[in-house]
């Protein structure tokens, strides 16, 4: 379970996994990562506003995500999307008690900074917003705050995980209500990582290669069978059966963004997935939480978009 | 015969817990529905976010069964936010929370803080030789401790593992800690 921080061995003793000192440590890999674990099998709500985070909360999300504007207005207004007002999101901290999460820009330090100043509980580097920085994600292992990034395969994930992040998140195409990208990014990190436990162990030189990820993760990722942080998926999610469909696929827990506050009834949409995620494998139970929910988000052909947030991040 | 233990699987770090119990050579099952509550000889009640797992426990019908079985004598280990949900009372919680008062002592929920101020500390634990490495995730802390309640470690002078008859309670996570002593020992008291 710690493996990855052996690979950091090298480096001072916050990098690694378990913290060595028998004093109180705060921000060790394994706490940041701790959170995480607290969060699987949950729903994860974007939210703009404390009226929002109060309805997520009071349907059993885990967490909010805290935004300027979901996803599919981004998609439609267009312009330049930033890190949310620092009076937003203390508002949302003062309304809930779960955690809560905020995006920063791919690369935007500062933006970071400032959220890890306001003790938001997780950063979200997101391909959501405009990119800051077009070579460089930000250095995660700077932070005491742990981060989440997006991943569209097993490279991009691997390459997250280097730079500190401590939850992975298949990237789907945010903002659409159409769960296709989700499940083909899912498929492309969780079928590597299958066909990487088979190889032998002078195949692995070559993923690294093909992956551009550090070797010792690919190495690691073949005995183990898993990513060595939790993973798991937004993107396009927008009904319970969405959710059951992704956490079947491997999925640990969800992200849903537009999917909620764009449909009919967003109080009982967040309900229903929030059980789909506990009863992913229970038809009974999701038959009757799908039923009378009214429409959910209309949803967008990927055909048909002028954007894919997903090719955003390096 | 070895113990079949049930582990509450309606959301959080209930994997992590069966993956140990499972190298101690228990066989473990996900319990996410009260009729599942019979097949079980003890019960493991992870972390993850309270409030949830409190509505969860609602919605499913499972509150009420679960209490009676934990007032008949079932076997049961909270961590963290089963911690919470186990205890008389939570303070810092929502209003519609609801706790199974199984062990007396109150809780305030989240009290170290948030994600920033979560910790790992090494803790010394009575039974075992050795210290064990607590690790603290948004953790509850414990503001009071009742006559029948025996405190088995404390952090700072406030109790983090405590037992009353068959409820044994963490507010850290063994189950992250690379270290099955503590799954061990619970294991020991019915097994």
């Amino acid at each position: 379970m710690t493996k990855l921080w052996d690979w950091y061995s090298g480096t001072p003793d916050k990098l690694r996994g378990m913290s060595e000192s028998t004093e109180r440590a705060t921000g060790s890999p394994l706490v940041k990562r701790g959170l995480a674990e607290m969060l699987k099998g949950g729903v994860i709500m974007d939210v703009v506003n404390p009226e929002q985070a109060k309805i997520a909360e009071d349907a059993g999300a885990v967490a909010v995500m805290a935004l300027e504007r979901v996803p599919s207005d981004i998609r439609r207004d267009g312009g330049v999307s930033r890190m949310s007002d620092p009076e937003m999101i203390v508002g949302i901290q003062q309304t809930v008690s779960i955690p809560v999460m905020a995006k920063a820009r791919i690369g935007h330090f500062a933006e970071a900074q400032i959220l890890q100043a306001l003790d938001v509980d997780y950063i979200d580097e997101s391909e959501v917003l405009t990119p800051a920085d077009e070579a460089h994600h930000i250095d995660k292992w700077a932070f005491t705050v742990p981060f989440v990034c997006g991943a569209t395969n097993l490279g991009e994930a691997l390459r997250r995980i280097s730079e500190g992040a401590c939850m992975i998140r298949s990237k789907g195409e945010a903002g659409t209500g159409n769960v296709v990208e989700a499940v083909r990014h899912l498929r492309s990190i969780i079928g590597d990582i299958g066909k990487i436990t088979k190889a032998d162990s002078a195949e692995l030189f070559d993923w690294a290669k093909q992956l551009q990820a550090p070797l010792p993760l690919v190495q690691e990722i073949a005995e183990t069978g898993e990513l060595p942080v939790p993973m798991f998926c937004a993107g396009g999610l927008s009904t319970p059966a969405d959710a059951s469909l992704v956490m079947q696929l491997g999925a640990q827990a969800v992200f849903v963004g537009s999917g909620i506050f764009k449909s009919d009834e967003p109080a009982k949409m967040a309900t229903a997935i929030v059980e789909a995620a506990t009863h992913y494998r229970d038809p009974d139970i999701l038959v009757k939480v799908s039923t009378g929910l009214g429409s959910a988000m209309k949803g967008l052909e990927i055909a048909t978009l002028e954007t894919k947030l997903a090719e955003r991040g390096w | 015969m070895t113990p079949t233990v049930g582990v509450l699987a309606l959301q959080g770090a209930f994997a992590a817990h069966a993956a140990i119990l499972e190298q101690l050579g228990v066989s473990t099952t996900e319990i996410r529905r009260d009729a599942q509550l019979d097949a079980v000889d003890a019960l493991v009640m992870p972390g993850g976010e309270s409030t949830t797992m409190s509505m969860l426990l609602e919605r499913s019908g499972m509150l009420e069964p679960l209490g009676a079985r934990i007032n008949a004598g079932l076997p049961v280990f909270g961590t963290c936010a089963g911690m919470i949900l186990l205890s008389a009372e939570v303070k810092d919680g929502r209003p519609d929370q609801r706790v199974l008062g199984a062990i007396d002592i109150t809780t305030r929920r989240n009290g170290y803080g948030r994600q920033t101020e979560s910790f790992e500390s090494d803790l010394d634990i009575a039974g075992l030789d050795a210290p064990f490495h607590g690790v603290f995730i948004r953790a509850p802390i414990v503001e009071r401790v009742g006559e029948s309640v025996s405190v088995l470690a404390s952090v700072e002078g406030d109790a983090v593992l405590c037992r009353q008859a068959n409820v044994t309670v963490a507010s850290f996570h063994p189950e992250l800690a690379d270290d099955d002593r503590l799954h061990s020992m619970w294991l020991k008291e019915f097994a």
